[in-house]
């Protein structure tokens, strides 16, 4: 902005509004900085810098707890991630690449519902439901947040692959059926190749929805069980050390680079069609 | 075999009813290839919808749950009390002002993001064509960071003990510190930083189309930059400022982890109300009912966006 | 209309009974496509009947939307027909699926694999096949060499120019020896140069394989220089067939005619048939003048009709007794090799006639001068619309 010179006149420029986009930037990444340079404290409090220290992420590995819900958080993560990009995968494969047929607005829209529907109703639904079967049943394990996890991730999952697939040159296909590949071995060697980056970017982005998630674990958990989203939203209540600011610290390590991957990736993807 | 024949054969098959039944069979595989999503979604997001429907008409359990007999009381005690002593009906205040202010600070979380998010998204916009996407991918990333660490970022920033007020009172600015924390004023700043992202967005989307042949001609005839700003982008812009907009008005009017960790208890929005129904409150019929007005006023607001999209072409960024 | 094919005039019917050798590779039997249903329907081919000889280089010819696409597509079993049947070698192919038919395609787009390599991509039909690994590798560098792509064996598709996709794309349809090789305007993303070369590479790889090419194109010129013969369809229809020499010199069809180059189109009458003499007719020109003309394939009614002359069958003279046709000079257009002169007829109408320009010479006519014209001895051909 200041580059410009005074008596340059550009039509594109507005006033201030270099200034406004700073603070933007400026708003979005100090807290997380401060969390994050907090993490690195030698003393007990978060505001008060008291000098360099491993200690808390000494403390956070040794706690038993943040363990065994980093446990879970993969676990749920990863199964939800890897059952929703299946059902993603497929579902993309009904979807595109095909004349309007009856009923292909009702599975959109039923495939979307996830992402329209406010979390905390999708959540105490969940919780009616999920009491209901867990009286009739008994089981109490991690079946129920892979499967609600499942399904708010589908939607994600799916919008990557989806997009991949609409970019893809119907002819390819057929020239894999002209050269004597048959449906199957159509599907192998060149739609499933081609589709390869939108799956991953799609599982990529299930597994940080999935592993990100507060509002409906919070509901769907069984007692004892806790992702690190919710074992954390429980420590909000005590009293904070910097041990929060380092597993969150770690936490957004990941998920940023996950993220970074599934940027790029994505770039090298539409760059080359 | 020979050529003639060959002529002489008549076609084997009818190809008009090979071609039906090869559609029809494609729309069958279709069909079969979306169910695993749509059995999926059905058990884990829909259905369970279809069972909180019901439970809002049942009478509410002792200790939570329902008894299966019907009832409107959840409907009823949506919005009206029955006061406890002489049975006279009232409008449930606690409840009506938990949506007021519900629908204060969403419409207020919306306005402060369009204040922030419009010259972002323009500033971005006008960068250079291989800059963008960087600028952009600075914007999405808190998006995709964990909602309640940066909530808990927020929290630590507000708070009294926290780096702002500590700042302030060693620079002796203060000398007690400034409640912050556990406000209104907390909660809309926690959404704002938790949503301006989705505001951005679609903002950019609309404005990266945008045409500055227009731009140009606007200040050929005489149009200040305030002018221009005003009569040209402005309308130009406006379905990303819509779909901005809801995008970030529903996500707020549902929120639950942001008014329940800046909030503090006493608080609330909708969602920590609907909470407390199946928590302490245990009337899980209200819950339900509450649930569904919530979902009921995302719906609408959605429609009008979907409705605007169409109408102008602009595809969902959600 | 059934089989206007022209047999008589085309090339490659080795014995004179219908042996095998004899048996068209493609054998196209009264194919109607029609897509979607009830009064949305589009009728891309109506009853289209053609065959197509072994070793022939057989070219559709038609603007875009006249069913020629749709007509390759059937032929390779990316869709299927409405009515009708294609055979191949005398066995019916019409719903096979094309994985089952030893037909291949060289797409318009290429088509060429982006997460292969360019010996996996010309191997891929192979390697479907089930052949050996060994034989493939054999197979794929004799196509590359065939192709003059060695160098770029392992390369990329995405590094390889335009051109070299085409080979690639080429050398891959070649590969498993298809019965068939189906081209959709393949050069049509080709700039000029290149398309001048690939035409000439296409006749040459048609040579040394012996494969039958069914080359799709609305591209005329590309259609005379290369087929040996040509099929102009238009409106789901095949107007005519019959090599680029009949084409060109005789259309039996108003649309033929004016498709293909330039044509001076005379309203006349014709006198009498002699069937018996080659096919000759007389014709009254509207300036009362007769002459001979040719007729075309079936039957044609005395009375009014159509004739067809190319601008460059008829010479422009000082006007005399003896001229054609005689006229006012409108226009002269001068194109370097040769001079257009655009006549209005005294008869009514016009009539343009293309003369060589010799060198350092005028042609000695100016605007506004009248003339006369003499058409070629034969030149004349009767349309049957």
């Amino acid at each position: 902005m200041a580059d410009i010179p005074a008596k340059r006149f550009s039509i594109k420029r507005q006033t201030g509004f270099g200034f406004v986009a700073l603070c933007c930037f400026v708003l979005l990444y100090t807290p997380i900085l401060i969390l994050v340079f907090y993490s690195f404290n030698a003393g007990t409090s978060i505001a008060i810098w008291e000098g360099f220290s491993w200690r808390w992420y000494e403390a956070a590995w040794q706690n038993e707890r943040v363990l065994e819900a980093s446990i879970t958080s993969l676990k749920v993560a990863s199964s939800a991630a890897f059952l929703a990009t299946i059902c993603a995968t497929l579902a993309a494969l009904a979807t595109t690449r095909t004349e309007p047929y009856r009923g292909i607005t009702a599975i959109y829209a039923a495939i979307n519902q996830p992402l329209m529907v406010p979390e905390i109703v999708t959540a105490v639904a969940l919780l009616i439901f999920f009491a209901m079967i867990k009286i009739y049943t008994g089981y109490q394990g991690l079946a129920y947040l892979i499967i609600a996890h499942t399904a708010f991730c589908i939607p994600f999952a799916y919008l990557p692959i989806r997009a991949r697939l609409e970019n893809m040159d119907l002819s390819l296909e057929r020239a894999a059926a002209d050269l004597y590949a048959g449906p199957w071995q159509t599907f192998r060697h060149v739609t499933l190749p081609l589709m390869a980056p939108g799956i991953l970017a799609g599982a990529m982005l299930a597994f940080v929805i999935s592993l990100d998630d507060v509002v409906i674990t919070e509901f769907v958990k069984s007692g004892g069980q806790d992702t690190l989203p919710t074992y954390m939203l429980g420590q909000l209540r005590r009293i904070i050390t910097p041990e929060i600011n380092a597993i969150s610290t770690v936490f957004l390590a990941i998920s940023v680079a996950v993220v970074t991957v599934f940027f790029l990736l994505n770039r090298k993807g539409s760059s080359a069609s | 075999m020979t050529d003639t024949a060959a002529v002489s054969q008549p076609p084997t098959t009818s190809g008009a009813d090979a071609g039906v039944a090869a559609r029809r069979k494609d729309v069958r595989n279709r069909w079969l290839l979306a169910s695993p999503a749509l059995t999926v979604i059905f058990f884990a997001a829909l259905g369970p919808l279809l069972i909180m429907l019901v439970y809002s008409f049942l009478q509410k359990g002792a200790y939570g749950g329902v008894v299966w007999s019907f009832s409107t009381d959840g409907w009823f005690n949506v919005f009206l009390k029955r006061d406890i002593f002489d049975d006279t009906l009232g409008f449930a205040d606690g409840h009506l002002s938990i949506f007021w202010r519900s629908l204060k600070l969403s419409l207020g979380t919306t306005i402060l993001a369009l204040l922030f998010g419009f010259p972002t998204a323009y500033y971005i916009a006008t960068r250079p064509a291989n800059l963008r996407p960087v600028f952009l991918f600075l914007i999405t990333i808190p998006f995709w960071t964990n909602l309640l660490i940066r909530t808990f970022a927020i929290m630590e920033v507000i708070r009294n003990e926290g780096v702002v007020n500590t700042l302030l009172m060693s620079l002796g600015v203060i000398s007690t510190p400034i409640q912050m924390l556990y406000t209104d004023f907390a909660i809309m700043v926690g959404m704002l930083y938790v949503y301006l992202p989705l505001m951005v967005l679609p903002l950019y989307a609309s404005m990266e189309r945008l045409d500055f042949r227009l731009v140009e001609a606007g200040y050929d005839l005489y149009a200040t930059r305030l002018g221009v700003l005003r009569r040209i982008i402005v309308p130009m812009v406006k379905p990303g400022i819509i779909a901005g907009s809801i995008l970030v008005f529903v996500p707020s009017l549902g929120a639950y982890v942001t008014p329940r960790v800046l909030g503090g208890g006493k608080n609330m929005m909708l969602g920590n109300l609907i909470e407390l129904q199946f928590g302490q409150g245990r009337n899980w019929p209200l819950g339900a009912a509450l649930s569904i007005t919530l979902l009921v006023i995302v719906m609408v607001a959605l429609l009008f966006y979907v409705r605007n999209a169409s109408k102008s072409g602009v595809k969902s960024h959600g | 209309m059934s089989g206007p094919d022209g047999s008589g005039t085309s090339k490659g019917v080795g014995g004179l009974h219908g042996n095998l050798d004899a048996m068209p590779a493609i054998s196209v039997r009264q194919v109607t496509k029609v897509f979607g249903t009830g009064p949305g329907s589009v009728t891309a081919l109506d009853s289209v009947s053609i065959d197509i000889q072994r070793n022939e280089f057989f070219t559709l010819l038609g603007p875009s939307g006249c069913g020629k696409t749709t007509l390759l597509r059937l032929i390779a079993g990316f869709d299927h027909p409405t009515s009708g049947r294609i055979d191949l070698e005398g066995s019916d192919i019409s719903y096979l699926p094309p994985f089952k038919r030893p037909v291949n395609t060289v797409f318009q787009s290429y088509a060429l694999f982006p997460h292969m390599s360019v010996a996996e991509n010309i191997g891929f039909g192979l390697k479907m096949l089930g052949k050996p690994v060994s034989e493939i590798e054999a197979e794929v560098d004799a196509m590359l060499k065939l192709v003059k792509m060695e160098a770029m064996r392992d390369r990329s598709t995405a590094q390889i120019s335009g051109g070299q996709q085409q080979r690639v794309a080429l050398a891959r349809a070649l590969a498993p020896k298809p019965k068939v090789l189906l081209l959709d305007e393949p050069l049509s993303a080709l700039d000029l140069k290149l398309r001048k070369e690939m035409q000439i590479e296409l006749k040459r790889l048609q040579n040394e394989t012996g494969i039958t090419f069914v080359f799709v194109t609305h591209d005329q010129e590309e259609a005379l220089t290369m087929s040996d013969r040509i099929a102009v369809m238009n409106a789901g229809q095949v107007l005519q067939v019959g090599s680029p020499r009949d084409i060109y010199d005789h259309p039996s069809r108003r649309f033929v005619a004016d498709f293909i180059g330039d044509t001076n189109f005379m309203d006349a009458d014709l006198v009498s048939v002699a069937k018996s003499a080659a096919n000759k007719a007389s014709l009254k020109l509207a300036s009362g003048k007769k002459i001979a003309a040719s007729l075309p394939e079936g039957d044609v009614a005395t009375g009014p009709v159509t004739a067809v002359v190319r601008p460059e069958h008829a010479t422009l003279t000082k006007p005399k007794p003896s001229s054609d046709l005689t006229g006012t000079l409108e226009n002269v257009v001068y194109f370097g090799t040769d001079t257009h002169y655009h006549v209005a007829l005294a008869s009514g109408g016009k009539f343009t006639v293309r003369m060589q320009n010799a060198r350092d010479q005028a042609g000695g006519f100016e605007t506004g001068d009248k003339v006369g014209i003499d058409i070629d001895a034969g030149a004349t051909q009767l349309l049957r619309d």
